[in-house]
């Protein structure tokens, strides 16, 4: 065997298998955003649970507690809907279902199509707050000029650790028209 | 194995003795010299690119308010020369660096894939035309930070698609540098050379090129998804559709903190060669230098949330990256104690390559200490997005990775060139940098626990005179890098013919040093013996 052969056979396998590794980084890097949304709903945080969908609660009061929730309320860019919350606070009790509204209007000349990011503080409580009903599950269509209440029904899990007495449910509202056509 | 390598240099002299001439010598070069010196060349002219960003953003803030220039193109500047100074000129340093010496201190006769050398050098030209050319499409060049946070980076112009093509073919010219260097370490070592008798230089660059097989993938991975977002409506980072774009910080800062030991560790390993050679004495503790690089090596991958601590972070999250970043001054500690042991009661001569030397050990060390403060999450939170953390990581680049450069071409000079160069000019150059780089960046620590934010082309008038202190350093620092031109030019063209140990005091075992200067063309065609 030609000694100069096995050497190039050599190299070529060493390349062969850092070509590998390479390829293993790329794809790591792509499974670091399945990896996060896993990462960030097991921890609470990051607002996993807080944007995923519709729960199914039983309602189981605790007549004894009570904690108040204050919502918020911001368009994401400037100019392109008005987006406020109906009440600025409530004191509720955990285990109980309770309806609220926003109220949005589109301020642009054209219609236009909003999708609404809720987030929940403090960090770590996002998996103890459900939504039972939430315009923020879909897409909301808006004609030129048009305003609108939308509703949310929550539920605040009794086990809420005691420690909090204040949550805080924010949405962000998106102007997503320009991607509305996207599958 | 010895009849390998005598075939091997048989095959290698079907080639030409001499060098082709002309272009096609360096368009077609597979000789790692030549690859090597193209590396160092395009590097410097990319250091002089940054350089210039560098002073125009220093003129607009010499005072306060806005004299040459729109916010917009301010931003422009600080973006580009973050991405010009790091990719193209501290990593093909390196990767110059490596071409030249891995070989001739592994006794190889050239690296181990001479073709895909070239490839790796030749991508750049275009990589660095590309984003130099962001510059004049309409929207102008990205002006969102090096580190392209969406969803600011996303508002790119038409220079947008430019920025991610040229950050992917500066990352497949990384990898194929990387695979090369460490194919050429691992299967053409001189017989008897084993891993524990190699040079620190080269053990240095064989981590550095795994770390850059395991992140640059994650960065090209990281820039596709912001493209995709762009053009093609995914919701990778966009919250409108579900995406978050804290995660881009992840991914990005997951490549972003090895890169950061990208360029320092070869650094490290060149310091490890000259601070013997200068103080007569053996290099204090070589085997702990080596675990220390890879325990570094290592805790990068483990510390990117330090970057992200203002982001919002769980407390026990926050305490993690705190304690394991603040780890890594431990195996730092265990190098700068050893570089300091082999100097004590060293036998020290302070020629150009040393000076450099002691000034990143220096210098670097600040840089190093800063850093240790910014991991103090309650402190970070003050000296976020300030000064602070500028003149932090100008400390451990400018002072680190360049004096480390500065240091590597002005020991191995007259190796490649057969010529001395004039000392009294480069101990100059090296006088007018150590004393306007701290001139440069030590007042920004000031302007940092005082508040002023980075990336912001004004500042309130409290700030002015360190400002001007600031810019007078950068302007004369800046200046005196054309004395480092003329040091090279000078000694490429002529000069005190150079022995072939060069220094008095360098180790006769560096197999480099057993080679006449300049090293011949084609040099170890017969592999040495290592005892």
């Amino acid at each position: 065997m030609d000694p100069g052969d096995s050497k190039t056979r050599a190299n070529s396998k060493l390349v062969k298998s850092l070509l590998i590794m390479t390829a293993g980084s790329f794809a790591f890097g792509w499974a670091l955003v399945p990896l996060y949304d896993v990462l960030c709903r097991a921890i609470g945080i990051g607002n996993a649970e807080a944007k995923a969908g519709k729960s199914v609660v039983r309602e189981a009061v605790d007549p004894n507690r009570e904690i108040t929730i204050e919502f918020l309320a911001q368009p994401a860019s400037v100019g392109s809907f008005e987006f406020r919350p109906k009440v600025a606070s409530m004191r509720i009790h955990p285990g109980k279902l309770y309806d609220i509204e926003f109220y949005a209007k589109n301020l642009t000349t054209q219609a236009s199509v909003a999708q609404a990011v809720p987030s929940i503080t403090p960090v770590g409580t996002s998996k103890f707050f459900h939504k039972t009903e939430c315009f923020c599950f879909s897409p909301q269509k808006f004609a030129v000029g048009e305003g609108r209440d939308m509703p949310v029904r929550f539920i605040v899990d009794p086990q809420l650790p005691n420690n909090v007495d204040r949550l805080t449910l924010a949405y962000t509202f998106y102007d997503t028209t320009q991607s509305a056509t996207r599958p | 194995m010895a009849q390998s390598h005598a075939s091997d240099a048989a095959h290698h002299d079907d080639h030409h003795d001499q060098p082709a001439t002309g272009i096609k010598r360096w368009l077609f070069a597979t000789n790692h010299k030549d690859i090597g010196t193209m590396y160092l060349v395009f590097s410097l002219i990319m250091f002089f690119i940054g350089g210039a960003m560098a002073m125009l953003i220093r003129a607009e803030l010499f005072q306060p308010g806005l004299q040459l220039m729109q916010p917009e193109f301010f931003n422009q500047l600080t973006t580009n020369h973050a991405l010009v100074m790091i990719f193209g000129a501290v990593m093909p340093a390196f990767v110059g660096l490596a071409n030249w010496m891995v070989p001739l201190q592994v006794g190889a006769p050239d690296m181990a894939l001479p073709r895909m050398n070239n490839f790796s050098f030749w991508i750049l030209p275009f990589a660095f035309t590309l984003l130099l050319g962001t510059f004049f499409v309409p929207g102008g060049a990205a002006a969102g930070g090096w580190t392209l946070y969406p969803p600011l980076s996303l508002q790119t112009g038409d220079s947008f698609p430019m920025l991610i093509f040229a950050i992917h073919m500066m990352g497949i010219s990384s990898i194929m540098g990387a695979i090369n260097v460490i194919v050429t370490i691992m299967n053409m070592r001189a017989p008897g050379m084993t891993l524990l008798k190699m040079p620190l230089f080269a053990w240095s660059w064989l981590i550095t090129a795994y770390l850059l097989i395991a992140v640059m993938p994650v960065l090209a991975g990281s820039v596709t998804m912001l493209l995709t977002d762009h053009f093609f409506k995914t919701s990778f980072f966009n919250a409108a559709g579900g995406g978050d774009p804290i995660m881009f910080e992840h991914i990005f800062w997951f490549f972003g903190h090895p890169e950061v030991y990208i360029m320092i560790l070869p650094a490290f390993g060149i310091i490890s060669e000259i601070l013997p050679t200068f103080s007569r004495k053996p290099l204090f503790g070589a085997t702990s230098m080596i675990y220390a690089i890879a325990s570094i090596a290592f805790l990068s991958f483990i510390v990117w949330g330090h970057h992200m601590f203002a982001d919002g972070m769980p407390v026990a999250a926050q305490l993690f990256y705190m304690m394991s970043t603040m780890l890594i001054a431990v195996p730092t500690g265990v190098k700068v104690f050893n570089w300091t042991a082999t100097m004590w009661r060293g036998s020290l001569s302070f020629e150009p390559p040393m000076l450099f030397a002691i000034a990143f050990l220096f210098l670097f060390s600040i840089g190093g200490f800063s850093g240790l403060m910014l991991a103090i999450v309650p402190a970070d939170f003050q000296y976020n997005q300030t000064y602070f953390v500028v003149a932090h990581f100008h400390y451990v680049l400018v002072p680190g990775a360049i004096f480390g450069i500065m240091a590597g071409v002005y020991y191995w000079l007259p190796k490649w060139t057969g010529h001395m160069y004039s000392m009294a000019l480069a101990k100059t150059h090296f006088w007018l940098s150590a004393i306007f780089i701290n001139v440069l960046f030590f007042p920004q620590h000031f302007l940092g626990l005082a508040g002023m934010p980075r990336r912001i082309p004004d500042y309130a008038v409290q700030f002015t005179d360190w400002n001007m202190v600031s810019s007078i350093g950068g302007f004369a620092f800046g200046l005196s890098q054309v004395l480092f031109a003329i040091v090279i030019v000078q000694c490429i063209r002529g000069g005190k013919k150079a022995s072939a140990k060069v220094w008095e005091g360098t180790n006769p075992t560096g197999l480099e040093w057993t080679l006449p200067s300049p090293a011949p063309y084609h040099s170890f065609s017969t592999a040495p013996e290592i005892h």
